[in-house]
């Protein structure tokens, strides 16, 4: 019983950290390559959930539901790049944060404006609801599969682009010394808003893949974009590597801390505390690794390299 | 002289009157509550559920015309003082009208109370305030909270339910919500779960309910919790399984969201939209007319305040002047509540039934919470006797 409890926690864990990997990847893309800080990018995963309700709304399926939110998410990520970030890359960090901050404040209350404060929903897909058994007396959402393949899968194109693509290429040289990238003749405007279209895209699918588990609501990206920084963090900033071994190690260790810390402290201590505890010391789990990380590897665990 | 006089003398005159007639015919009332951030959508049934009383009374209460001034306490209890001695000192207001919440409610209670105003809760309503901090100027038009809590505890226990999993927030009130609920319910506890205030995806704690087999769960998860949780259990496949209990999780707020995944579920609760009385019926058609949603326990838990407030001043003939005959007017409930039967306690928190309620979808399609059973009768909370109001 205790070991399929585990295979499925560890399953949970897995979600959670493909999911955060899909927000970090472009926060750590935009910050590693532009050296921008994007507080806003936990909005576009909102806006992402979002759209999704709203155009399938529209048009009923599911399918194209999510084509229709992501050009949207795109094509809006891409609008706040020309009309405000494009203006901030040379400011210092403080300006962005500030900058960044308000437009989080202001499409917050924007999306309240437009759908109202009370939370949507979007239903699963016909053909991915219900769950499966994977061991007998233990079954498992079909859709959290979906979402745990499809960021995998992202995770490994992202590889091929980064690795094996002149694309990929820049943008790696851009991540260690962009002004030098953009002596070499390349345009590096450019190349900052693909990278930024790009990452945009990736936090909106975040969204539209969460939305049939989470409420959709004003605020969501909040919470979310903490843990992005904390993986981009730990992961180092601008690998997209790293991003993701954080990403994955801070899902595991979330899921697995809540589910299992009571049981062992309570190996140590009397139940009714170990149930107060548990979680508190569950929830701290991820900010003491960053903090370790931090101490032993100050540049996270997979720096670009020449940083 | 004479002639000088006599002009001087009708003008003071009227302005006497004059005088006397604006302090009579506008009433301020400071309405407070979440209007901003994800919890918005219970402030904005609140502040709805309120000025539609006051619109069915004619603007009127008791036969004085009446503004309304509404304020956001952002969920923020410094801001929530901020505005409430706005509303005090600038505004002048007669009465608040509020919070939502409990934290908000502990800020602002003694602000309003020590300015000698009398604060009405249609929601909130902590043990505290019950019990030892009781006031002359506090009412509460909701319920003490310990008594929805107790609601699926006592119908466990009834119903012989032998193994229930418990779930909720690690705060003040969620071990509140689950020592109220074992204060009925003496079967065997599969486990209690403690998760952080605002998680948002579940599955580990609903892997650990699937190993568990339980016979029943019992949740308090309010807001956007609840709405996560409810659909997460749903798709976990667990609802087939075992009886969804709850305290605030599902209700009118939330099944725009939660849907069929809600279905079947069942709260406590002291009120539900489909409850037989006369009075609801016109309530629920009107509110659903005017704001085009299904109301939930804090929007007729607001028009009751308004009744409330509109019979004590008729008793009084509108004067809110002498605070002792006001409050000892208030204290009549000289109305008739949404809910039917409603007096007040010594400790000004009502005195009401409890139902065990279930999530049904109605014929045009919108989703409400319907009576299962009644639970408790004539229900007084357990910290009355602690108040030194008599």
């Amino acid at each position: 019983m205790s070991m399929s409890l585990l295979i499925v926690q560890i399953l949970n864990g897995l979600q959670l950290g493909v999911l955060l990997f899909l927000i970090a990847a472009g926060l750590t893309l935009v910050f590693g390559v532009m050296n921008f800080i994007n507080l806003a990018h936990g909005v576009q995963y909102m806006l992402g959930a979002y759209l999704a309700v709203m155009f399938y709304g529209m048009t009923g399926s599911s399918l194209l539901a999510l084509v229709f939110a992501l050009l949207a998410a795109l094509a809006f990520g891409l609008f706040l790049e020309f009309v405000v970030f494009r203006h901030l890359y040379e400011r210092d960090h403080l300006d962005q944060v500030i900058a960044t901050f308000g437009i989080i404040l202001f499409l917050n209350q924007a999306v309240k404006y437009i759908w109202g404060a009370a939370p949507l929903s979007l239903p699963i897909p016909e053909y991915f609801s219900g769950s499966i058994v994977l061991l007998p007396g233990l079954t498992y959402p079909i859709w959290r599969l979906v979402i745990i393949a499809s960021g995998l899968a992202i995770a490994l194109l992202l590889y091929v682009l980064v690795s094996r693509t002149r694309l990929g290429m820049l943008v790696r040289a851009g991540a260690n010394n962009a002004p030098m990238v953009s002596a070499l003749g390349v345009d590096i405007r450019r190349l900052f808003m693909i990278v930024f279209g790009f990452g945009t895209m990736l936090a909106g699918f975040a969204g539209i893949m969460i939305a049939p588990i989470l409420s959709v609501e004003p605020g969501m990206g909040d919470t979310i974009l903490i843990l992005a920084f904390v993986v981009i963090v730990i992961g180092g900033i601008g690998s997209i590597r790293g991003a993701f071994i954080a990403a994955l190690l801070i899902g595991l260790a979330d899921t697995l801390g809540r589910s299992f810390s009571v049981d062992i402290l309570r190996l140590v201590m009397a139940p009714s505390p170990a149930r107060t505890v548990g979680p508190a010391i569950a929830s701290m789990l991820i900010y003491l690794m960053m903090a370790l990380v931090l101490y032993f590897r100050p540049t996270g665990l997979f720096p670009p390299k020449g940083r | 002289m004479y002639r000088v006089f006599t002009p001087l003398a009708a003008i003071a005159a009227l302005a006497l009157v004059t005088s006397t007639v604006n302090a009579q015919d506008k009433l301020k009332i400071g309405v407070i509550a979440t209007l901003s951030g994800p919890p918005a959508v219970l402030g904005q049934q609140l502040r709805n559920g309120f000025q539609l009383a006051v619109k069915d009374l004619g603007g009127k209460l008791g036969g004085r015309e009446v503004e309304i001034i509404v304020q956001d306490d952002e969920l923020k209890p410094d801001i929530a003082v901020t505005k409430v001695k706005a509303l005090l000192e600038r505004d002048k207001v007669d009465f608040v009208v509020g919070p939502v919440f409990s934290n908000v409610l502990q800020a602002i209670f003694k602000p309003v109370t020590d300015a000698g105003i009398v604060l009405i809760s249609p929601n909130a309503g902590t043990s505290n305030f019950a019990g030892k901090e009781c006031n002359a100027n506090f009412f509460v038009t909701s319920y003490q909270n310990d008594q929805a809590f107790g609601v699926a505890g006592k119908y466990a226990q009834d119903a012989g339910l032998k193994k229930v999993f418990l779930i909720a927030p690690n705060y003040q009130a969620g071990r509140d919500a689950l020592a109220g609920f074992k204060s009925f319910f003496k079967g065997e506890i599969a486990d209690e779960v403690f998760v952080p205030l605002g998680q948002l995806d579940y599955s580990a704690e609903l892997s650990k309910i699937a190993t568990a087999k339980p016979d029943a769960i019992y949740v308090f998860l309010p807001g956007g919790m609840g709405i996560n949780f409810v659909k997460q259990f749903r798709q976990a496949g667990l609802a087939d399984k075992l009886v969804f209990l709850s305290a605030f999780t599902v209700d009118e707020s939330t099944l725009p969201a939660q849907q069929d995944a809600a279905l079947g579920f069942f709260a406590g609760a002291n009120w539900a939209p489909n409850l037989d009385t006369p009075q609801n019926k016109k309530f629920v058609a009107g509110y659903e007319k005017e704001f085009n949603a299904v109301p939930a326990t804090y929007a007729f838990q607001a028009y009751d305040a308004a009744l409330l407030i509109d019979g004590a001043l008729k008793l009084t003939k509108g004067s809110t002047a002498d605070k002792k005959a006001l409050q000892a007017a208030l204290q009549k409930a000289n109305f008739t509540s949404l809910r039917g039967g409603f007096k007040f306690n010594t400790n000004h928190y009502p005195i009401q039934d409890f139902y065990l309620v279930k999530v049904a979808k109605r014929a045009d399609g919108k989703f409400q919470t319907e009576i299962a059973k009644k639970v408790f009768s004539n229900d007084a909370d357990i910290h009355a006797k602690d108040c030194p109001m008599k």
